[in-house]
């Protein structure tokens, strides 16, 4: 369950009179839910995601993930929060220091899996992405929708109960995208509760799905 | 073997096994933060040998002429107030079963003459006669080491033969103490400066190491890496280099400090030494000097290492813990 309660955000440092960059979005995401976070450029469905990756903490509001509240959670059990959660971001912050692998490894490590488990694992998603023959060339050398799906792998697999994904198919071709968020339906229907930010408006009608969408830091619909 | 077996089916090198994505490895200032911690682990080693030699010639100094009390009896031969006896006799009853005294020795009375004749006149260079003046007994009685003589010794003294002197030759060696103790004291203080400032230097590693990683931290961090495990990564790190520096700097303190321990060795042991290199052969006098290094050195020396590398571990852990709490 993820629940978003009268919440704003500010980027500290940002000009106070240009508003919040998220103002008062309520809502309710129920467990398993497969929802599209809609919006023009700079509308905040990557702030808003930023907030559910805990990767920033609301500036007012209440905010609760996977039954954890978040704003009075402790440290470790944050840590704990974004390891079950798996999250592509729009910049995809890759390990610029690591070989496709590592990138992709390194998710598993943190939940301490053994390593003859992690390669099996790793392998697996890298082929199903269609990197199966990069396992260990650096993200740097890959093109961009390569990266994107280095990315996508490293996201899912370790089958997170919650899937954040920011512009995932951006860079890849019509047929790419669709059999991303066929896994990412795939996934869904496992139980992992699924957001996926997107302009891609042929992909959204193609697999339905409700949506939030956001306009100007407003959530204006959802459902 | 699954795993080996695994890797050979992937066809990849097992090089790029267990990377932690933080590279700390170039990320640290590798050949700097050693250099400085085995300089600091020398300076330590120093101040080490300093302190111990310090409180080894204070011992000695407390068990020679400190423990040493010389007591009068006046009229030695005249008999004892109480039970038979001379009044010489008691007061050596007195002393030998205390046990704060070790031993209890009467100066031989010719020697006591001898000794001061000068100043008594007597019979000067012709001399057997008796003195002039009817000499005290003289006894010269030691001290347990470390134990003060007791508090009501001179009342016991007094009631066995009235007019007895307790003297310690204190005042001298009491002055030898507190220096050797305020040089104890120089090289604490030493140490922990040298501590602060080993401190401040690995502080200053992790935070430029802190700072060259900045981006992979935050991307680990994202994953949902812990404190702990963010932490760890680096003090793993700082702990290899400041281990490798104590110990380059304690290797390096060994020559100096065996130098040291053969100049102090006449005023710890008061054995006589081979002032220069006897004739070259290098073996025998490093045998001699090692001999010479006091027990307590050989054990603080080889701790330094490992109490580097446990504060470059501490320090390392307090720097990133402090400094990601800057991250959501
Ligand atoms: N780090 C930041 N600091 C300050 N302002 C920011 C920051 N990130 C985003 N913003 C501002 O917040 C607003 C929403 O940005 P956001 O990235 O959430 O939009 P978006 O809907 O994801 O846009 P796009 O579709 O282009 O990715 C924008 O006005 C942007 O300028
Ligand atoms: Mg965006």
């Amino acid at each position: 369950m993820i629940r978003l309660d009268e919440i704003a955000l500010r980027y500290p440092g940002r000009d106070p009179n240009r508003g919040a960059v998220l103002q008062r979005i309520s809502a309710d995401i129920p467990s398993g839910g497969f929802r599209w976070v809609l919006g023009a450029s700079g509308a905040g469905k990557s702030s808003l995601l930023r907030l559910l990756s805990l990767s920033l903490k609301p500036t007012s509001g209440q905010l609760e993930v996977l039954g954890v509240s978040v704003n009075r959670a402790r440290r470790a059990a944050l840590a704990r929060l974004r390891r079950r959660t798996g999250t592509v971001f729009q910049d995809l912050r890759l390990l610029g220091e690591l070989s496709v692998f590592d990138n992709v490894a390194l998710r598993l490590r943190l939940d301490g899996l053994p390593e003859d488990r992690i390669e099996l694992e790793v392998t697996e998603m890298l082929r199903f992405v269609g990197l199966g023959r990069k396992l260990d060339v650096r993200p740097h050398s890959l093109s961009g929708g390569e990266q994107q799906r280095v990315a996508v792998a490293r996201a899912v697999v370790h089958r997170p109960p919650l899937l954040l994904a920011d512009e995932p198919t951006g860079a890849l071709d019509e047929k790419q995208a669709i059999r991303l968020i066929s896994l990412f339906e795939e996934l869904n229907q496992m139980g992992s509760t699924v957001l996926v930010a997107t302009h891609n408006e042929a992909l959204v009608r193609r697999f339905g799905h409700p949506a939030l969408v956001l306009e100007r830091g407003r959530l204006v619909s959802h459902g | 073997m699954a795993r080996a077996s695994v890797t050979r089916l992937t066809g990849r090198p097992l090089l790029s096994r267990r990377q932690d994505g933080l590279a700390l490895r170039r990320a640290m200032p590798d050949r700097l933060l050693p250099a400085l911690v085995a300089a600091m682990t020398f300076l330590a080693a120093l101040a080490l040998a300093g302190a111990v030699g310090a409180s080894l010639l204070a011992q000695r100094w407390n068990n020679g002429a400190a423990a040493i009390m010389t007591i009068q009896v006046p009229d030695a031969d005249a008999p004892a107030a109480t039970g038979a006896g001379k009044r010489g006799d008691a007061v050596l009853a007195v002393l030998s079963h205390d046990p704060a005294f070790a031993a209890a020795i009467p100066v031989d009375r010719a020697r006591l003459a001898a000794l001061l004749a000068p100043w008594l006149g007597g019979a000067g260079g012709s001399g057997t006669g008796a003195p002039a003046l009817s000499l005290p007994g003289v006894i010269q009685a030691r001290l347990r080491p470390g134990v003060d003589p007791p508090a009501d010794l001179a009342a016991r003294l007094e009631s066995a033969a009235p007019g007895t002197l307790a003297e310690r030759n204190q005042p001298w060696t009491a002055r030898l103490v507190a220096l050797t103790r305020s040089l104890q004291a120089c090289a604490a203080l030493a140490l922990l400066v040298v501590t602060g400032v080993a401190v401040a230097v690995v502080a200053a590693a992790t935070r430029a190491g802190l700072a060259a990683r900045r981006h992979s931290i935050e991307i680990v961090h994202g994953l949902g890496a812990g404190d702990g495990y963010i932490a760890g990564r680096f003090a793993r790190r700082t702990t290899v280099l400041a281990l490798s520096g104590g110990i380059i700097g304690t290797i390096l303190s060994v020559p100096l400090l065996l130098l040291l321990c053969r100049l102090g060795a006449p005023f710890a042991s008061g054995a006589a030494l081979p002032p220069t290199l006897p004739d070259g052969d290098l073996a025998a006098y490093l045998s001699d000097a090692l001999a010479r290094v006091p027990l307590p050195l050989w054990i603080a020396l080889p701790l330094l290492p490992p109490v580097s590398a446990s504060i470059g571990w501490l320090t390392a852990q307090f720097t990133v813990r402090a400094w990601l709490r800057r991250l959501p």
